[in-house]
């Protein structure tokens, strides 16, 4: 009997926890920026060097994925279907597993993760799993 | 809502049949689980060892859940709207099969809690999976990454 108890809890706790993480998956939040020049994941501010590739002239959606993750393809279309929509923002894709001192600089833990920067590089949204759409282009609006 | 003009591959591979997969998994363990410590849990642990090995060392292609999704499950639906990469899911099977092989070791060696534990761990990711469409890849890898090259 024990086991078949230990079952069903398995299976309330798996959904309580699936139903937590759907509802978290892929919202942006905000990224509060601290006086000492960090926010509560690390570094504050990225430039063209850091994630190799060019800041875009208002914003700039960096994508970190890796080889075994299955939403990272449909979060590229998505960030690149709005990188080609709005004007001046920029699309750079970072393989975290190539990249493991930053994955560390930012405290990456799972893919995709997308960081929304302004036009300076300060890492203003965040977002871990795929992202809507019109998430992302409302998080671009609030970027002024 | 249109349907994909991609054939299935070895690389590229329906997103039903992992999922399909996944429910017999939970399916098998879960009757593993209630049964921990007979002979008929250690088999159905060995069955489920041999199952994730062929999965994440052969490929998806050659894991038998699938084969059943693809031979009497896939012909009755329709097409699918997209196809995935078999990368991910044969990741997850990787990880099945650790904590699977781990549990069938522990029994074994006459630990029945331990393998208990590593069990409960592998139904809670393959209900995941079934239920959630749940990325284990996308949990774990990089984290996993970051773990063995700490220094």
């Amino acid at each position: 009997m024990t086991g078949i108890f230990m079952v069903l809890a398995i299976v309330i706790l798996a959904t309580a926890f699936g139903l937590w993480h759907r509802s978290n998956s892929g919202r942006m939040k905000t990224v509060e920026h601290r006086s000492a020049g960090t926010t509560e994941h690390g570094v504050a501010i990225l430039d063209a060097q850091t994630i190799g590739g060019d800041l875009g002239a208002r914003a700039t959606l960096v994508q970190f994925s890796s080889a075994f993750c299955q939403p990272c393809r449909a979060t590229r279309q998505i960030l690149i279907e709005v990188s080609g929509m709005v004007d001046g923002v920029a699309h750079v894709d970072i393989d975290a597993e190539a990249n493991l001192d930053l994955v560390r600089a930012l405290d990456i833990r799972r893919t995709p993760t997308v960081l929304v920067l302004d036009e300076e590089g300060r890492i203003r949204r965040r977002a871990s799993g795929l992202p809507r759409k019109v998430d992302v282009i409302a998080a671009l609006g609030q970027l002024d | 809502m249109t349907t994909t003009t991609e054939v299935c591959t070895r690389a590229r591979i329906d997103p039903r049949g992992p999922r399909f997969g996944g429910a017999i998994t939970t399916v098998v363990l879960a009757i593993a689980l209630i049964t921990m410590g007979t002979p008929v849990g250690s088999a159905l642990l060995a069955w489920q060892v041999i199952i994730f090995a062929l999965g994440a060392f052969v490929g998806l292609w050659a894991q038998p859940y699938g084969w059943v999704f693809r031979t009497f499950v896939s012909p009755r639906l329709s097409a699918p709207v997209e196809l995935e990469a078999a990368a991910p899911p044969r990741f997850a099977q990787l990880v099945g099969f650790c904590f699977v092989a781990f549990a069938l070791a522990a029994i074994l060696l006459g630990s029945t809690l331990i393998a208990t534990v590593a069990v409960a761990i592998a139904l809670a990711a393959a209900f995941l999976n079934a239920a959630f469409n749940f990325c284990l890849g996308c949990e774990v890898f990089v984290l996993a990454k970051r773990l063995s090259s700490a220094g």
